[in-house]
């Protein structure tokens, strides 16, 4: 008990428990609210019908009407709570509402019909899950052709670049070639060189090699990261000569040494290139707009960004589609939040 | 198996040369060790035979056939490096068989050739494991291993035992020189240990500075070093250098001066031939276990000697005495004595055991008779 | 990767080993040389010359025709006055926004920090709650927010439960340019507050306990010791946040479109509008801005170097790759 006070009451020092503790404690808690807080409220928004969405004030978790099946009728029925004439609530289906009067039946006796006015029946609520938001995305908008741009730009784009990067850093780490000092210098000046400063001229060489409205018109500008050459070079620096020697004494070549002893040793490495390079692609925006004009070749952001945009804006979609969105740079942030914050501040970049 | 000829081998890194025009010839199935102090070119020499390195300047001739401009994979050498070099990430099976399949080798004939180095090597066990989990004399069995496998014509090892412990060293010294006889292939071996060279090689090259200073057996080496620096690196403890001076020289051989020596006593002449002026200051040297306690039968130079540590093997003694002006001598003595630190001993320097040098390092020595 | 054994050992042959290097790096000049050192030089074709046209040699030369006519103001200090207006308010809005955003950002940052070296419960969930957003795509960040600041949506509703009427966040000019920055923090103070934190864990814990041992007061060791020892840090994310901030975009786009009016209209927007969106895709004017912003950047650029001296040492710079 002891032991788990001193736990809660952790902090710096051993004095007593002072006003920068609580600051922090209520910094922490405020920051909390203020940063999952959103998220958090989109992802339960997502789960709600279009009805739900359209309440004022919303509701905090998604509600939808009760249904009871009742013998004699196909599809379920919703459920009011119903103030009869007499002044007595039961709670009834309804079976049709004609202008402001309403027909229910009590589920357990369908055989007797009450008649009510619509202003003297209440909904009953319960916790309802509109997972149709999260279904119907997929027939209507061709949300899975969006979805697929999206992880195809990522997987390969992802892939081109682990091999061209490494490939450089290879050369750039392990060999004494004229010219290797101004080749580094010149890949790491383009971390200066931002794409928004380049935008129309890198237009036309995408157009004149044909790539517009290619999905291979966003992934091969893309994959010669100068941050992963620095990242990827560093990391093969540590890489004993010896073991290069050693597989050249074994008749290796060298294209042989790079793909089974270079590639495979530097695992760590590339596996943080890896995640950075889903991450950049996954959430790459205005390069594909740019590039991807066509409705059938629009990556999850392009068509999120389409959607909103819209005159009247659908949010039980919207919201489902964020959500799907949002998934699996989350899941990719659980897994591996260490190797990703400790990447970032190993390269100052992200 | 392949004979090796280095005519007038330069290596040069920029401008500073660390390889100066070396001349060396071994022989079809010798073992032959090059030894130095560490930085002297022992790797830079023995990588540029590898192939590892580019040669500046000279020829290297493998059987004959100039290889300068061939690659390393193209030598048919193997190397065990000092760090054994093992690839981490492959077992012991992949780091013996990832030489053969770079060849092109069928599966069969890989696995039939790894298989029989493992049993040569004792590694049936170990196939399955990572480098990580070996021991160090396991790892460097591997490190061979690898290079069996590939049925090389030429070994070449870089310091291969320098990261094992001491009884280990001794065992991997025997089986590589078992080994050795087995195979009856050439083997070029790298050490800075004087000990490995004398008990493994068939000929010795001693180097110093990127230069060759001498090349032979290591009998050849004890017995009739070429300067004071090979006398000096061969035998352990090291050979007694003592300051001396020329006072004479006939038929009968060199009369030298000891500074420590007792003046006004007649001195034994040397067998060794002196053209040399008289009053040339020399080094004359002697090894530790040629000093005898007391005087012996043949003629000797006499000197006295203040014991001031005594150190006992058991099977042997080693006193360290100090001679007038500052001059130390180390006495190697058979057996155990009951000499304590302090005591003044007479002792003998048998005149057919010494050498003398010039005081410089690297000039060479009077020749003995 | 086994089938290219073949060919690239028969390149070596012909190349030699250290030339071999050549074919490694290839790919990765190649993408570079096409996509970003090669527009760099067309980026100047373009600039001076006019028409709509986007093959070049069918572009007429103009000279500084774009560049004058971006610079074509009554005043330079009302932007009404320009003729392209537009320009103007973005860069203006641009200035205003990026010194805001940054000054801002990097206090908290510098505050959350501080928090999160401290000794306190659940250290690396906290860190994990402020880096989450970093991670979102500005897509999916502008969506989050522009759900919580909609008019019928949960911050009205907590306005409205407390007895106000609810506000046109994002209609307002003020408070749509106060959510941007709003917005633009909360996505990258994470990745601030990260590098910053990295530089307080690497002040040594002894220089602390020695002040503690003198009696040092709280505040005298942050500005005594934490502050002078975080400087580098603290310059590095500072010039690295104006840089980023300068290029805002992606965010502020789906966030508010550049509205109302052009309350939130920024340098890079104008560029997209100009060359890519409006009817009449002026590339010319667009490349013409390209180099005004690309000229601030490379100022701020050297300002970095300059201060932080070791630029191969760290390749803190753009956020993309
Ligand atoms: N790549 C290199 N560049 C410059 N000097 C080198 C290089 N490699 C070795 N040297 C120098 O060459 C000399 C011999 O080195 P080495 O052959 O490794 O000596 P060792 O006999 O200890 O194996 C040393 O002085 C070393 O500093
Ligand atoms: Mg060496």
């Amino acid at each position: 008990m002891a032991s788990l006070a001193g736990m809660l009451t952790a902090r710096r020092g051993r004095g007593a428990f002072d006003w920068t503790d609580w600051f922090s404690y209520g910094y922490l808690a405020l920051g909390l609210l203020l940063m999952f807080g959103p998220v958090v409220w989109l992802v339960l928004s997502s789960f709600k019908s279009a009805a739900a969405l359209n309440e004022f004030p919303p509701q905090l978790l998604p509600y939808g009407q009760k249904t009871v099946v009742v013998t004699g009728h196909e599809i379920p029925l919703p459920l009011y709570r119903v103030t009869l004439p007499d002044g007595t609530t039961r709670e009834l289906a309804e079976v049709r509402r004609i202008g402001i009067q309403a027909t229910l039946v009590d589920p357990k006796a369908p055989e007797q019909e009450y008649k009510v006015n619509i202003r003297d029946r209440k909904p009953v609520r319960e916790f309802q899950l509109a997972l149709n938001n999260y279904i119907e995305i997929f027939g209507k908008f061709s949300f899975g052709t969006f979805l697929w741009n999206s992880v195809f730009i990522t997987v390969v784009a992802t892939l081109i670049t682990l091999l061209f990067n490494a490939m450089a850093a290879f050369a750039l780490s392990k060999y004494r070639f004229g010219g290797r000092n101004a080749v580094f210098l010149l890949i790491i000046s383009t971390l200066m060189i931002p794409p928004t400063i380049i935008l129309v001229p890198n237009f036309l060489v995408v157009s004149e090699l044909g790539l517009l409205n290619s999905l291979w018109g966003v992934i091969w500008p893309a994959v010669a990261t100068p941050t992963g050459v620095f990242l990827l070079r560093q990391y093969m620096l540590t890489i004993p000569d010896e073991l290069i020697e050693a597989a050249r004494m074994d008749n290796a070549s060298e294209w042989r040494i790079f793909w089974r002893i270079i590639l495979p040793l530097s695992a760590p490495a590339l596996a943080v290139l890896a995640i950075f390079s889903v991450m950049w692609r996954w959430n790459d925006f205005l390069w594909p707009l740019i590039v991807l004009s066509r409705t059938e070749k629009f990556t999850l952001q392009l068509a999120l960004n389409a959607f909103q945009g819209e005159l009247t804006t659908q949010w039980h979609y919207l919201l489902a589609m964020t959500v799907i969105t949002l998934l699996p740079v989350t899941l990719v942030f659980a897994f591996l939040q260490r190797h990703i914050t400790t990447g970032i501040a190993a390269a100052g970049v992200k | 198996m392949a004979s090796l000829q280095l005519h007038r081998v330069v290596k040069r890194y920029g401008t500073t040369a660390v390889v100066h025009g070396i001349d060396l010839e071994v022989k079809d199935g010798e073992f032959v060790v090059f030894v130095g102090p560490s930085g002297c070119g022992k790797s830079t020499l023995l990588r540029m035979i590898a192939g590892l390195e580019s040669v500046t300047e000279g020829d290297l001739l493998i059987d004959g056939t100039r290889v300068n401009d061939v690659s390393a994979a193209q030598r048919g050498l193997a190397m065990v490096f000092q760090s054994y070099a093992l690839y981490p990430h492959m077992t012991v099976y992949q780091n013996l068989a990832f030489g053969l399949e770079n060849l092109g080798a069928p599966r069969a004939e890989v696995d039939a050739k790894v298989k029989a180095a493992a049993k040569l090597l004792k590694l049936e066990a170990l196939l399955e494991r990572r480098p990580t989990q070996l021991s160090g004399g396991q790892r460097q069995r591997v490190a061979i291993g690898r290079a069996i496998v590939r049925d090389p014509t030429i070994f070449l090892f870089d310091e291969p035992l320098s990261n094992l412990d001491a009884e280990l060293r001794v065992q991997m010294r025997a089986e590589i020189t078992a080994l050795h006889k087995r195979l009856g292939t050439t083997m070029i071996y790298v050490t800075h240990d004087q000990v490995e060279a004398m008990t493994m090689a068939h000929r010795i090259a001693v180097l110093r500075s990127g230069n060759v200073e001498q090349f032979g057996t290591p009998l050849e080496l004890y017995n009739r070093p070429v300067n004071r620096f090979v006398a000096g690196f061969i035998g352990s403890p090291q050979m007694n250098f003592l300051n001396a001076r020329i006072v004479g020289a006939s038929d009968a051989g060199l009369r030298v001066l000891l500074d420590a020596a007792p003046t006004g006593e007649s001195q034994p002449p040397l067998p060794i031939d002196g053209s040399a002026k008289t009053q040339q200051r020399v080094m004359l040297g002697i090894r530790p276990e040629h000093v005898a306690i007391g005087p012996t039968s043949g003629p000797a130079l006499a000197l006295t000697a203040t014991i001031e540590r005594v150190e006992q093997l058991g099977a042997a003694s080693f006193l360290y005495c100090a001679l007038g002006g500052g001059e130390r001598l180390t006495v190697h003595a058979p057996g155990q004595v009951a000499f304590e630190s302090g005591t003044q001993i007479k002792v003998s320097l048998p005149v057919a055991e010494t050498h003398v040098f010039d005081t410089d390092e690297s000039e060479n020595a009077f020749r003995r008779r | 990767m086994n089938a290219l054994d073949p060919p690239m050992r028969a390149l070596q042959r012909v190349l030699g080993v250290p030339r071999i290097a050549w074919m490694f790096v290839g790919p990765n000049l190649a993408i570079l040389g096409l996509f970003t050192f090669l527009p760099i030089v067309i980026n100047f074709y373009f600039a001076f010359t006019g028409g709509v046209q986007l093959y070049p040699s069918e572009r007429p030369f103009t000279g500084t025709e774009n560049l004058s006519t971006l610079f074509d103001c009554g005043s330079y200090l009302d932007p009404a006055t320009c003729r392209k207006d537009l320009f103007w308010r973005s860069i203006y809005n641009t200035g205003e926004f990026a010194l805001l955003q940054v000054a801002l950002m990097v206090a908290l940052a510098l505050v959350t920090a501080l928090v999160l070296n401290r000794k306190i419960l659940g250290r690396g969930f906290f860190r994990g709650v402020f880096f989450y957003p970093v991670l979102l795509s500005p897509v999916v960040v502008a969506l989050i927010w522009k759900w919580v600041l909609q008019r019928e949506g949960v911050l009205n509703a907590v306005l409205a439960s407390a007895g106000s009427s609810p506000v046109g966040w994002l209609s307002d000019a003020n408070w749509a340019f106060f959510w941007c920055v709003f917005v633009s923090i909360w996505a990258h103070m994470g990745f601030y507050t990260l590098i910053l934190l990295a530089g307080l864990q690497a002040i040594p814990a002894d220089l602390y306990e020695a002040a503690e041992m003198d009696g040092t007061s709280p505040w005298r060791r942050f500005s005594r010791i934490t502050l002078p020892l975080l400087m580098p840090n603290l310059i590095v994310v500072l010039v690295l946040g104006l840089i980023r901030a300068v290029q805002i975009f992606d965010e502020v786009f789906v966030l508010t479109g550049g509205g109302p009016g052009s309350a939130t209209t920024f340098i890079v927007q104008f560029i997209y509008q100009t060359g890519f969106a409006e009817s009449i895709h002026q590339y010319g004017l667009a490349a013409a801005a390209s180099l005004v912003l690309a000229l601030s950047l490379l100022v701020l650029t050297l300002v970095q170097l300059r201060i932080t001296r070791k630029n191969l040492d760290s390749p803190a710079g753009r956020g993309d790759g």
